[in-house]
């Protein structure tokens, strides 16, 4: 774009990015057959459809690396539901992306395995909602899951495929991380992530069921850290915890704009993957180039640098460290997404923090919300809810 | 460890890459990714499991004739290094 005439909006500006956005995560689609209720998908599921066509996505990856962007994840719902997955993979593999496939392996074949490879896909990271089939089924609410995982995990290891497990943590089964350690050591992955969920999407509307107390992820630590003591070779286990008990928050996405971007299914492009909660305009692939996006879009300048920074970020001399903590999170949790994220105890919201982690392993409601079309939230209500 | 091999070959969890707008090479992994400095590009760059760690230091040592005497034992300090990252293997 060289006529910044023409796009003389309130969405263009000079710009203020000072890097380019070397992680490209690409939501193919929102759709899953696994309906896990502390998904980070949006929770209106309007944008179910009207998903990027395989050029648009070709051209997304090109401006992308041309930018500079190296990593690329094919993420969503679940990318094996897009037909043209071995197609986009190989493009991006061709321009030069380190390609991460990011699934819950619900729907792999081995043929689509070995076509994968063949189009030079990177890295494979599997989901997993338990190391119990019981549980794991329940949680993503699909018989027989567990199963196909495990098959699926032997195939990734058979085709010589780096792979990383992500078990996501909750209070449902964080008393079983042993197992979990044990299970990805005997499926011989090579790195794990013991991800606590974060509370965003559907997480959010299920948070009172799925934070875990203070003392669970204590003795989690410990159970960690013993696995870690007599533990010779085998996969490297990464723990996160959540931020909630935390006195600084943690530094999102390194930074608005400054590394990440996200391009969902329909387009829309975003500083993190949540973003779009935000009350902004946010740009969509469609109708600009990505340099224009990352370069002069209002939403990616708007919180970058520390200019729109409030008291306490603005004079605090950690605000390099964490550039004021997540936007959503602030948004979420005090309506305001200016405001500092109130995880940080210089913050005068902070507690609200201690409100949410007191009540933490005691719901008020009875049941879990799953991630399906009838317990959808449709936008409007989100946003009187949060105003 | 006495029969392991003098010879390094890239651990197949890292892709090495030149980047131009990085303006140098960078070893990618799993979603990540990590900027090489000049001189640990030029030896990772000629790992190739076939050259052994001497190998590797002639040849760096006839490209760069007027490197300080100690780039022989730097060879091996990084690849030392490049091991303990796991970025290199020896079979």
């Amino acid at each position: 774009m060289t006529n910044h005439a023409s796009h003389a909006t309130k969405a263009s500006q000079p710009t203020k990015a000072t890097t380019p956005p070397l992680w490209l995560l690409a939501e193919l689609t929102y759709q899953c057959p696994l309906h896990c209720p502390y998904c980070s998908n949006p929770v209106n599921m309007e944008e179910t459809f009207n998903e990027l066509t395989t050029s648009q996505w070709k051209r997304v990856f090109k401006e992308a690396r041309e930018m500079g962007a190296v990593q690329l994840g094919f993420s969503g719902g679940e990318p094996l539901l897009r037909k043209d997955l071995e197609e986009l993979v190989a493009y991006a593999r061709e321009l030069g992306f380190y390609t991460n496939l990011i699934t819950s392996g619900i729907g792999m074949t081995e043929k689509r395995i070995a076509r994968l490879k063949d189009a030079g896909l990177d890295h494979i990271q599997l989901s997993f909602q338990s190391a119990n089939a019981e549980v794991n089924d329940l949680i993503g609410n699909k018989r027989h899951s567990f199963k196909q995982k495990l098959n699926i995990a032997k195939l990734v290891k058979a085709y010589n495929y780096p792979m990383v497990l992500n078990f996501c943590i909750t209070a449902q089964n964080i008393h079983e991380i042993e197992e979990v350690m044990a299970l990805s050591t005997e499926l011989k992955a090579d790195f794990v992530e013991l991800a606590t969920v974060q509370y965003y999407g559907w997480a959010y509307e299920n948070r009172e069921h799925l934070l875990p107390t203070q003392s669970q992820l204590e003795e989690a630590e410990q159970a960690i850290n013993r696995y870690r003591d007599q533990q010779c070779g085998g996969p490297k286990f990464m723990f996160v915890t959540p931020d909630y008990y935390e006195n600084r928050p943690k530094a999102c996405m390194n930074g608005w704009g400054t590394t990440f971007l996200t391009v969902t299914p329909d387009g829309s492009a975003l500083p993190c993957h949540s973003a779009k909660i935000l009350p902004l305009t946010f740009p969509n692939v469609k109708g600009s180039s990505v340099q224009h996006i990352w370069e002069h879009d209002f939403s990616f300048n708007h919180f970058r640098g520390d200019d729109w920074m409030p008291s306490p970020c603005k004079t605090c001399d950690e605000k390099d460290k964490d550039f004021g903590g997540c936007r959503c999170q602030a948004f979420l949790l005090t309506g305001d997404m200016h405001k500092t994220d109130p995880v940080c105890d210089k913050s005068p919201d902070h507690h609200l923090m201690k409100t949410i982690t007191d009540n933490a392993g005691q719901p008020a409601s009875s049941t879990l919300k799953f991630r399906t079309v009838k317990n959808a939230i449709p936008v409007k209500m989100i946003q009187d809810v949060t105003a | 460890m006495t029969n392991k091999s003098n010879t390094p070959s890239m651990n197949p969890l890292f892709r090495l890459q030149y980047e131009k707008v990085q303006d140098g090479y960078v070893l990618l992994f799993p979603e990540g990714m990590i900027k090489l400095n000049p001189s640990a590009s030029e030896i990772l760059t000629l790992v190739d499991g076939v050259r052994s760690t001497e190998d590797i230091a002639v040849a760096l040592r006839k490209a760069f004739p007027d490197a300080p005497e100690d780039l022989e034992e730097d060879v091996t300090v990084f690849l030392q290094h490049a091991e303990e990252k796991k970025w290199v293997v020896y079979d």
